[in-house]
């Protein structure tokens, strides 16, 4: 083949999987829209699950996020100021590095399998707190990765003037390093929280699900994505409708999130 | 005193990924043990899944169809992402104008932000109905789950390779074009060669993702526990018999589940090592 024509070809299919790609996006976004807002009641977001409603499963979903967050956070951003501001890159530290990179692509099902083992089976029923511990594990990696590439980031020379000033190893990390830090982490923060908010395998067996609403940890607990595959296989419209409105609220929640964290790094620079 | 305590938290925060990898793995392997003795590697070669009648703690076991199907669906969606995802790669880096590529890669990357679940139930309703009508079968099956699965990756493969087409240096690819190459000579010849590794290493990685997602194609493949004869047959793969059939299982079938947990674990495991170790690098900036 002539290879101008070649050439053109070659482009205009790169270019199509583009289109491709943005046309399965709006497709997927116009169908939840559509479907969802037709489904969408003021009494969705007032009744719980077992009036017809999603109010308790939204709840649910959000404290385990939250909580899960608030045990990740902490620990994934000191395990990233060790990796990159106490190990010195040993060996030990690369170790760890890539664990950590294996772990964040885990199949969740797995996770979700482990911690029923541990959390649900010897106490003989699903808990929030096993579905709690299964969304940390997932987010736990996730906020590492972020940490640690911030922290490199961050120049020398804004720790060489704290340690100038005689700031002690850890003021310099806490006052000036991770404040220097700050947006990318928070970034990696808030997209992280938009990815374990629709996670549904890592939930499937170990909060399961509940009809009403609850805040005690220790039953089932109610979750908006296990409801949304359960909704989806009953056979009856009802259902149904409430599948699509909820699959419209999460996607609606994951976007914003999403988006907000992209859009706080753009405003940075 | 503070800064003491300060650095052995975080040293203590940084090993416990260490800790819960090793955790997995040694309690998956403990409940499995039961079926590991029972069945050893035939496991892997058996295609029966049945409890005892008499007695639910027992009966015959087998893989072989979930693992098959999990082979079978993530092939299927490789072969359709590859080529699709080096198009998105390669209309960002060389092709796209400066002003599309920002809403380009957002779009793609929200693509990957959206829920597998909500994969699972647009294909479900929206995407079986026309693979069914296109190529016959009961709309749901490997094929749907394969395509649905390959939109999923898409996103990952496209922007892991758009990074590592990025590292190209100009100065090389002006060189070519000083030649007289095209553009796709350029891909061809400079590009590709210069960021192998990095569009290798996206595929495998990828392919791990593929093989561990469990909510889409648990809506789409049909979870049946039978050998697919057409590529639009129905089947079952790992994750998705976990998903549907995990929290009601007893005795030795439980310890089964766990055994194919744990088959998926160490495959993925070893997939992505690879991909990270000999394709991307150690990238320590």
């Amino acid at each position: 083949m002539n290879r101008l024509l070649l050439n053109k070809v070659i482009l205009i299919l790169s270019t199509l999987s583009a289109v491709v790609g943005i046309s399965f996006l709006f497709w997927i976004l116009a169908t939840l829209t559509y479907k969802g807002i037709s489904a969408l009641h003021l009494s969705t977001f007032t009744n719980d699950l077992v009036e017809g409603g999603i109010r308790n499963l939204l709840v649910g979903q959000f404290t385990m996020a939250l909580i899960a967050s608030a045990i990740a956070v902490p620990i994934g951003m000191f395990a990233g100021i060790w990796l990159r501001e106490y190990s010195n890159q040993s060996r030990l530290a690369s170790v760890i590095r890539n664990l950590s990179d294996v772990m964040m692509s885990a199949p969740s099902i797995v996770i979700g399998v482990f911690v029923y083992a541990l959390f649900v089976a010897p106490f003989g029923s699903y808990n929030g707190f096993a579905g709690i511990i299964a969304l940390t594990i997932m987010m736990i990696p996730i906020i590492i990765s972020t940490t640690d590439n911030m922290l490199a980031l961050v120049p020398k020379e804004l720790r060489e003037a704290g340690i100038a000033l005689g700031g002690s190893k850890h003021k310099i990390i806490l006052q000036i390093v991770i404040k220097a830090a700050k947006v990318g982490i928070t970034t990696g923060v808030l997209l992280s929280f938009a990815r374990i908010i629709g996670e549904t395998a890592p939930l499937l067996f170990t909060s399961a699900n509940n009809q009403f609403f609850t805040m005690d940890l220790t039953g089932q607990f109610p979750s908006l994505t296990v409801s949304i595959y359960n909704l989806a296989t009953y056979p009856d419209e009802a259902s149904r409708e409430l599948a699509w409105a909820a699959s419209f609220v999460l996607t609606a929640i994951v976007l914003v999130i999403n988006l907000t964290g992209r859009y706080m790094t753009r405003n940075k620079k | 005193m503070g800064g003491r305590l300060f650095k052995n938290f975080s040293f203590f925060s940084a090993t416990l990924s260490f800790f819960i990898l090793i955790g997995i793995f040694s309690i998956l392997l403990t409940y499995a043990q039961d079926s590991i003795h029972e069945f050893g590697l035939d496991f892997l070669g058996s295609e029966v899944w049945e409890a005892d009648e008499d007695d639910e703690e027992l009966g015959v076991f087998g893989g072989f169809i979930p693992v098959v199907g999990t082979m079978l669906s993530t092939i299927i969606a490789m072969v359709i992402a590859t080529p699709l995802a080096m198009g998105i790669a390669i209309f960002l880096t060389e092709i796209a104008h400066k002003r599309l590529i920002k809403p380009v890669s957002i779009a793609i990357e929200l693509l990957a932000a959206i829920p597998s679940i909500i994969y699972g139930m647009w294909g479900l309703f929206y995407f079986a109905p026309i693979v069914q009508s296109t190529f016959g079968g009961q709309g749901v099956g490997l094929l749907t789950a394969g395509i649905v699965l390959a939109i999923m990756i898409i996103p990952f493969m496209a922007a892991i390779t758009r990074d590592s087409m990025n590292t190209v240096p100009d100065v090389l690819k002006e060189s070519a074009y000083a030649m007289g190459a095209t553009k796709f000579e350029v891909i061809k010849d400079v590009v590709m060669p210069y960021a192998k590794g990095g569009i290798i290493g996206s595929i495998i990685l990828a392919l791990g993702r593929a093989l561990g997602e469990t909510m889409a194609v648990a809506f789409l493949i049909g979870s049946v526990m039978q050998i697919p004869s057409k590529i639009t047959d129905p089947t079952t793969s790992i994750p998705v018999l976990l998903a549907n059939n995990f929290a009601e299982a007893q005795g030795l079938e439980m310890s089964s589940m766990y055994y194919l947990a744990l088959i998926l674990f160490v495959v993925s495991f070893a997939i992505i090592s690879v991909a990270k170790f000999y394709f991307l690098g150690k990238k320590v900036k």
